[in-house]
């Protein structure tokens, strides 16, 4: 089976952030929101939440097939895994911020110094990130590309339906 | 074949859930998977909604928003969540206490021919704490005194309210009064925490925490005033043999379950049961058989022997059987699901209480002045139903636990007399002394869907009773450990570690039980957590020391309502560790998770155990447990630990 992306739909987001807080807790030691915190350990989140108007809008990186990050990346740090997926390798990152001028959607942003972005280290027992696992309402799909774009080409209240579904 | 489940460790429960999925009738299950994921800020305390500003949501990794629009931050903001619940909790047990006293004040007055003052031993004994005098008065002037004493418990009082601070030995008490933690008056603490938890007002956390726990003295007060005059009007248990779990009810019997809280509802609902007997038979019924659900079914066990059908997260499943006529309910912990399932099964829901209505449920307004023609009324409806019920099968499952309940401490002391009768508290010092009763634990609070149901109690309830831990046990908790058969005088050998089984043995036995005593103690419904606290004042003032010094521990292994926030609150403040066995939504202000599991030890002597995992919450407790008995120079299981 092709290799699932995720997919927004930004009419359905609340603006909760509970995608940004699940990443977050996703990349902490043991993954347990309360057990981080109270070790106070300090991840970041991987996706953001804006508001443009009344629209919230979630925005994660894509792991375009051919990603301008790392075309621009100098160092070879932003680069393609095996499975596709961009990672950013943080031992070569320089902080030039060149990624984050080439992304098209402000998918990198800054960290500690460092970029930050998706990394995919996130997913479930079931293979779920976990800002996907955590959207109440279905704004943030699991889905192959096939499976989205026909579920795209039904009319748009069906979409939601299998968003909730 | 015992049906196992992955929702409860009942196997009735589990059986009717299986019916529930079958039938597609949606149950608490099917909404807890609806609602995952739930909200990470929610569950740490850190979602504000206390102005129109809001909602503001703090990051508790600090990476996002640090404080609130308005400046909170995340101990601020989890200390207010936590305030307002347990000011939450408060009001509904006062409310409860406040309902009879009004009731007691009725039947004085003639107006309610339907209640009396039927233990004047209790009366008595209520007036001599309160400094009320008795001295050649009527018993009827005494209540009337001792009602008005209750009502003035709530409002603002120059000086503490009564049932917060003369129950306690007075060493607690002037602690508490030195760290200003004697509430003074129930309902100004609560109002007094709405106001300080509003808008720009308390920014403290430290001084929001001690207002919090101020409060919940106030809970104190109310559960403690509950059981008073629950016993004055109702009378104080005695030990009495019952059953429990769904197989209480009967095919061929009118099923009246009670539920909800009050027994000022669920008393002449038993007794007018009684009366209408024949009516029933006229229907072609066996009898009327009552059955209870969560704390009223509790108080009414208490009393009357009637049996629990079930508490608390399972009370859907009661009427998944088919065979409940009619759920008639007052007030707290009813889930306004039960209206569809009722609906679904052919049950009236029959809501009595102008403070309680379910769209969908038939509202009987209950008055005391009218008990017996109201509750006539609704049994007339069970009658009504089971007539059009019969014929139809119905799925009671066979499980069910025999329960010997009614230990108020009253029955506890008298109970222990049979082995002292000049000092009947010393058997039980020299037990704990010697090591027989390594120390207490109380048990309390509800289940909670996040737990499989009875999960927690049964494995910490199973650990501590095999380390000689008496156990005692309130409200669902007991409800939980009595349908697992804790309560069965039978298990004792099983369950109870060799010295705490030689005394279970030694009471019974001088009380001519021709057995022991069961292995957990049901001590009451959830405001008879203040039993507990009359049993350890005891102990204490007889020891001279105070509260904190006892090795008694308590836990709300399952707890979910704001009223068990109130409790675990107030137990906390009286001195002791007290165990929760779900998080609490303040993890995300770490100041506060600091001075609730640790801090507030050097104020009050009490302090929280936040543990999830049943067994090390086992072990956490009777570290407790350990650690108290060292510092009374008391012999511990293995040596004291460094
Ligand atoms: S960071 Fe931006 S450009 Fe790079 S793969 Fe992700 S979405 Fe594409
Ligand atoms: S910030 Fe790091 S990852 Fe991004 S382009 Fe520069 S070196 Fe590459
Ligand atoms: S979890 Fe879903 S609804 Fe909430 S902010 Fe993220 S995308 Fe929006
Ligand atoms: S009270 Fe403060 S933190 Fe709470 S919603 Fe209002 S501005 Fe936000």
């Amino acid at each position: 089976m092709r290799r699932k992306e995720i997919f927004v739909l930004a009419e359905r987001c609340m603006g909760c952030h509970s995608c940004e807080l699940a990443c977050a807790t996703a990349h902490t030691t043991d993954r347990n929101l309360h057990a981080a915190v109270l070790r106070g350990e300090r991840p970041f989140a991987y996706l953001w939440v804006d508001k443009f108007g009344a629209q919230r809008v979630p925005t994660v990186c894509k792991h375009c097939l051919r990603a301008p990050c790392v075309e621009v990346c100098p160092t070879g740090a932003m680069h393609k895994a095996p499975d596709t997926t961009t990672i950013c390798d943080h031992s070569q990152c320089i902080g030039c911020w060149m990624c984050t001028f080439a992304c098209p959607f402000g998918a990198c942003d800054r960290g500690d110094g460092q970029v930050l972005k998706c990394d995919r280290q996130c997913l479930d027992e079931e293979g779920v990130p976990a800002c996907v696992r955590a959207c109440p309402t279905g704004a943030l799909l699991w889905m192959t590309v096939e499976e989205f774009a026909a579920e795209r080409r039904k009319p748009r209240r069906r979409v939601a339906a299998a968003a909730a579904g | 074949m015992v049906t196992k489940c992955q929702v409860s460790l009942d196997p009735a429960v589990c059986e009717m859930y299986e019916k529930a999925r079958r039938l597609g009738v949606e149950t608490a299950w099917d909404r807890y998977q609806a609602m995952l994921p739930q909200c990470g800020f929610g569950e740490t305390g850190l979602c504000c909604r206390h102005c129109l500003q809001g909602p503001c949501r703090i990051d508790p990794f600090g990476n996002g928003p640090k404080k609130g629009i308005c400046g909170v931050d995340a101990d601020v903001m989890v200390a207010r969540g936590l305030d307002r619940a347990i000011a939450a909790g408060s009001s509904g047990h006062s409310g409860h206490a406040r309902h009879l006293a009004h009731t007691l004040k009725k039947a004085i007055a003639g107006v309610a021919p339907d209640y009396r003052i039927k233990d004047r031993n209790k009366l008595h004994a209520v007036a001599k704490r309160m400094g009320i005098p008795t001295e050649n008065r009527t018993d009827e002037e005494i209540a009337l005194d001792v009602a008005n004493a209750a009502l003035a418990d709530f409002g603002e009082r120059e000086t503490p309210s009564l049932w917060a601070s003369k129950v306690l030995p007075e060493v607690r008490q002037k602690r508490l009064a030195e760290q200003h933690l004697l509430p003074h008056g129930i309902d100004y603490e609560i109002a007094d925490i709405m106001h300080r938890t509003h808008y720009g007002a308390d920014a403290d956390p430290i001084n929001l925490l001690t207002a919090g726990l101020r409060c919940a003295m106030g809970d104190l007060a109310g559960c403690y005033m509950g059981t008073d005059l629950s016993d004055i009007l109702f009378g104080t248990p005695q030990p009495v043999a019952t059953e429990a779990n769904l197989g209480v009810l009967k095919a061929d019997a009118v099923n009246v379950a009670v539920h909800g809280h009050n027994p000022v509802l669920s008393e002449v609902i038993v007794a007018m049961a009684r009366e209408m007997e024949p009516e029933a038979r006229a229907a072609g019924a066996t009898g009327i058989n009552v059955v209870g659900i969560c704390c009223t079914g509790n108080e009414v066990m208490m009393r009357h022997g009637i049996p629990a059908a079930t508490h608390s997260v399972s009370q859907e499943m009661a009427l998944i059987t088919g065979a409940v006529d009619v759920v008639v309910i007052d007030y707290q912990c009813i889930m306004p699901s039960i209206v569809n399932v009722a609906e679904c099964m052919g049950t009236t829901v029959v809501t009595t209480q102008e403070i309680t209505k379910i769209p969908g449920a038939t509202h009987v307004p209950f008055k005391e002045e009218t008990a017996s023609e109201d509750a006539r009324k609704i049994l007339r409806i069970a009658i009504q139903n089971f007539a059009r019920r019969q014929g139809r099968p119905v799925d009671i499952p066979t499980h069910k636990s025999r329960v010997v309940a009614g230990f108020s401490v009253e029955a506890i002391v008298q109970a222990l007399s049979k082995l002292n009768p000049e000092d009947p508290l010393q058997p039980l010092i020299d037990q704990i002394v010697a090591g027989n009763i390594r120390g207490v634990c109380l048990f309390a609070g509800c289940n909670n869907i996040k737990v499989p149901q009875d999960q927690n109690f049964i494995a910490i309830a199973r650990r501590l009773l095999k380390e000689n831990v008496l156990v005692v046990a309130t409200g669902c908790g007991a409800g939980a450990l009595m349908r697992h058969g804790f309560m069965d005088p039978a298990k004792v050998d099983e369950l109870c570690g060799e010295g705490l089984k030689s005394v279970l043995y030694a009471i019974g036995e001088a009380n001519g039980l021709g057995g022991p005593l069961p292995p957990t103690l049901h001590v009451g419904s959830c405001v008879d957590n203040s039993r507990a606290v009359a049993l350890a004042a005891a102990v204490a003032e007889k020891l001279g020391v105070d509260i904190d010094q006892l090795p008694v521990v308590a836990s709300a292994a399952e707890a979910m309502a704001e009223k068990a926030v109130a409790i675990g609150s107030w137990a906390v403040t009286i001195g002791l560790p007290v165990h929760v066995g779900v998080t609490m939504p303040v993890t995300g202000g770490p100041v506060v998770t600091k001075v609730l599991t640790e801090k507030v030890r050097e104020i009050t002597g009490g302090y929280f155990i936040v543990e999830t995992d049943p067994e090390a919450a086992a072990k956490k407790l009777l570290a407790a447990i350990d650690e108290r008995r060292a510092t009374l120079g008391l012999p511990v299981p293995g040596g004291v630990r460094a």
